[in-house]
């Protein structure tokens, strides 16, 4: 399989009349999966991409029926709201990929999502993508463009950085290396699903053997994944890069913040709690995938 | 994140009925000392500046008359901190403090959510101190929209030996704080030391208050001026960019001065938050210091990277420019390209520079860059995707050990530089085009007809005007500058393209020489 999407993925699009809504929509329609419709409030009954548009997810959901996942592209200070909406229309999953939605909606979303069993990507992310079946969100930009930089494969990835999730793709493609599945959990501190929760689904996917991961400073996303290694619940290969190594640190934690989160952000943090549980850890990202490569090889054997 | 100084922090604790002592700010000696008259000595004087341990660094002063508080001021104001001076002092009443205690409200992104967080110790040394073994400590999550509740609050304070009345003070404290965190959506908010006087009253004493950028539009009380993480006061350069950028939506740009000294200061431009944070890695690798960060990101115009060239071109003192992202970028990049051709043909660029631009339509960046500035003096060197940040600085590095920057020289802008003999303009989004009719009649194959992709040109009488409606034709122009570039390569410059950016000329002009 796949995780998050595959060919089959049913998609709505939030915001498909705007204009980021409108381009990503056809990278979704060429590329894959199937996209049903849009939404946006007000445009109810007309026809954008050859699709019908709503004013509301429920009146879609009325009209076409079930779907599997929503993109969302309206306005960042809207996007907690919209994704709000769909996940009391029932949607499971929602991308939401504006950047700069406000950290406290982030929060109020969480506790939303969290009452109706729902998950969110994002925000600030390019989305999902299996290469050969499908793109939530925006990732590779056009059909054309997703289909040079990603090749399927049996090797997941996962990024806090939208450009570097292309990135890593793209230079393990060059050394013969496809994806199953490609991940970017979002940009932010906050994010509906972070690395540790990615890394559970891969745990799961039987296509899947091996997981490359691009961690950052701050947050304790790679320590929680180093955890989950520790304690049995992430048991495939994983190679990861930590970028911010120079990044000036120290000014953006707080006391309040060094206290709770007890050294754990900083680079060293992560690279070590991640060595210690058994990753391998790339200084460079020129050497990704050559060692990921290597990883693979010892598999094998 | 942006953070606010002490006293505005202060100011926005005590809107939400938290005691703070009497304060006000100054900004040179004789209105500090009038100020201090105000509160009556003896009063506190600190300075205002995002730095931790004030008190040891000299910054923080207690005086009990006029000329101490002279002298103090004096010594303060003026003073650089991480190479940017303080301007302003906060003046205090002084208060009895019997108690010393933490508070703090924050977002944990484990949890996922708010939470707070009490000690029985405050002051200098708290991250120790939590660690030392004789400290209580505690902490709890509390509901993003219905805040921290009174008994969750009480169980805190009991949780850390507070006794009798302190229960309910530190609770009706600490609820207030949670309110202000989630009424201004606050990142951090930590009050330390919170002071007990000896006449039992709390007071914030201290206040770490950081914001969340994306949410301070819709703060305007907090009269933040960049939203943005900045470990000083801003700039003038770092105004002139963020006063633009609140006007222009489309991309974002962001541009921050880092201050500090170092070997072979580079001017950066980086694209998007991941991409660039490895690639300065990559230019800090070779021994560059980043002279400042810039990203333009989200799909900017090519009017937006224009702007944001120059204001890295603005700095004095860079040996070198490098601008590179992720390397396998989803947005167009010939945008990018496009807006650096016309920054650096106008300023005109005098270190060399690599660019990195990769990803969609690289090959067309790469293109634009080398056709359009190959006769420049200085080098340039265009890479994408399949050449790595590392490699690409280590080029720059090649390129600036055999060539030093150079004095300002000649250089032909793409776009026209003299007035119009027969002046044909519309406004766009945010500037204005002007062409000259008196030199597009003796065109031949009009180039920038064909250049514009959203076909808004079109040539009447042997000379291109809006389509009409003009109006609607020139709301739809991209500012993509394909249209000057072309002009110019036909050897023309018809077309200039004015893209203003309020302040900055003023700025360059006062503070004097490219
Ligand atoms: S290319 Fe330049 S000179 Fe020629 S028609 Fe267009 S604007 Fe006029
Ligand atoms: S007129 Fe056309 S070519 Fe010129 S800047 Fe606008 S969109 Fe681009």
């Amino acid at each position: 399989m796949s995780i998050l999407v595959n060919e089959n993925t049913r998609v709505i699009v939030q915001g498909i009349t705007g204009r980021e809504g409108q381009v990503r929509t056809r990278l979704m329609q060429g590329y894959g999966p199937k996209v049903i419709c849009g939404v946006t409030p007000g445009r109810g009954g007309e026809e954008t991409q050859g699709l019908p548009v709503f004013d509301t997810v429920a009146d879609a959901l009325k009209q076409v029926g079930e779907f599997d996942a929503s993109v969302v592209f309206v306005p960042a200070g809207f996007a907690a709201d919209a994704a709000m909406e769909a996940m009391d229309a029932g949607i499971k999953l929602v991308v939401i990929v504006p950047d700069r939605v406000p950290l406290h909606d982030v929060l109020k979303l969480h506790k939303f999502a969290a009452e109706r069993k729902a998950r969110f990507l994002g925000p600030n992310t390019l989305g999902c993508l299996s290469p050969g079946k499908g793109v939530l969100g925006m990732m590779g930009g056009s059909p054309d463009a997703a289909r040079e930089f990603f090749m399927p494969g049996r090797v997941g990835v996962t990024s806090r950085s939208g450009g570097i999730t292309s990135s890593i793709a793209y230079y393990l493609k060059k050394a013969g290396i496809g994806a199953s599945t490609i991940v970017h959990v979002g940009g932010d501190s906050i994010v509906g699903l972070p690395h540790p929760e990615i890394l559970k689904l891969f745990e799961e996917d039987d296509a899947t053997d091996a997981v490359v991961m691009f961690g950052e400073i701050g947050t304790t996303q790679e320590e929680r994944v180093a955890e989950m290694m520790r304690r049995g619940a992430f048991t495939k290969p994983l190679v990861a890069y930590i970028g911010g190594r120079q990044a000036e640190e120290g000014t953006r934690f707080s006391h309040a913040g060094a206290i709770v989160e007890g050294g754990r952000g900083a680079y060293s943090s992560k690279v070590e709690a991640l060595r210690d549980a058994g990753a391998v850890i790339v200084e460079s990202f020129e050497e990704l995938p050559a060692e990921t490569a290597k990883v693979l090889e010892g598999m094998k054997k | 994140m942006a953070r606010l100084l002490e006293y505005k922090a202060k100011e926005t604790l005590a809107r939400f009925g938290i005691s703070v002592p009497r304060g006000e700010i100054a900004g040179d000696p004789e209105s500090a000392i009038a100020t201090a008259e105000r509160i009556r000595f003896p009063v506190v004087l600190k300075a205002q500046a995002f730095i931790t341990g004030r008190a040891e660094k000299g910054l923080i002063h207690f005086c009990k008359d006029a000329d101490e508080a002279r002298a103090a001021a004096r010594q303060v104001l003026g003073r650089t901190i991480g190479g940017f001076p303080v301007d302003t002092v906060l003046i205090e009443e002084k208060l009895d403090i019997s108690q010393e205690l933490f508070a703090a409200c924050i977002v944990s992104d484990e949890i996922p959510g708010p939470l707070a967080v009490f000690a029985d110790r405050g002051g200098t040394g708290i991250e120790q101190m939590a660690q030392d073994g004789k400290t209580k400590l505690a902490r709890r999550p509390f509901d993003p929209v219905a805040g921290l509740l009174p008994y969750e609050a009480r169980t805190l304070a009991v949780k850390c030996g507070m006794e009798g009345k302190q229960i309910g003070a530190v609770a009706d404290f600490l609820v207030k704080l949670a309110k202000a965190f989630l009424a201004e959506e606050a990142r951090g908010l930590e009050v330390n030391p919170l002071a007990v006087t000896k006449d039992g009253r709390f007071f914030a004493l201290d206040c770490h208050f950081s914001v969340d950028d994306y949410a301070a539009g819709r703060h305007p009380e907090l009269g933040i001026e960049i939203a943005r993480e900045i470990g000083h006061p801003p700039t003038e350069l770092e105004k002139i960019a963020a006063a633009y950028e609140a006007t222009d939506h489309r991309g974002t740009f962001y541009f921050l001065e880092l201050g500090a000294g170092g070997e072979k200061p580079v001017g950066f431009h980086g694209a998007g938050g991941g991409g660039s944070m490895m690639s300065m890695d990559a230019l800090v690798a070779r021994g560059f210091t980043a002279k400042n960060f810039c990203d333009t990101s989200g799909n900017p115009s090519a009017a937006k990277v224009y702007r944001a060239a120059k204001h890295i071109l603005a700095q004095k003192g860079i040996v070198g420019y490098f601008a590179s992202g992720s390397g396998v970028a989803s947005q167009e990049q010939f945008h990018s390209a496009r807006g650096m051709v016309k920054a650096f043909r106008e300023w005109p660029l005098y270190v060399p520079a690599v660019i990195r631009l990769g990803g969609n339509k690289e090959e067309v960046a790469i293109g634009i860059l080398n056709e359009f500035l190959a006769d420049l003096p200085i080098p340039v060197e265009a890479y994408g995707k399949d050449n790595s940040a590392e490699f690409c600085a280590g080029r720059l590095d090649a390129l600036v050990n055999e060539h030093a920057p150079l004095e300002p020289y000649e250089c032909t802008p793409t776009a026209r530089s003299e007035d119009a003999g027969e002046e044909y303009a519309f406004d766009i989004r945010t500037g204005t085009i002007s062409f000259d009719h008196t030199i597009c009649i003796r065109c031949e194959d009009k180039p920038c007809i064909e250049s514009c992709h959203v076909e808004i040109l079109e040539v009447v009488d042997g000379k291109p005007r809006l389509r009409e409606p003009a109006d609607e034709s020139a709301h739809r122009c991209t500012e993509c500058l394909a249209c000057e570039l072309a002009c110019f390569k036909a050897g023309m410059r018809s077309i200039s393209i004015k893209l203003p950016i309020p302040g900055f000329e003023e700025y360059i002009t006062r503070r004097g020489a490219r």
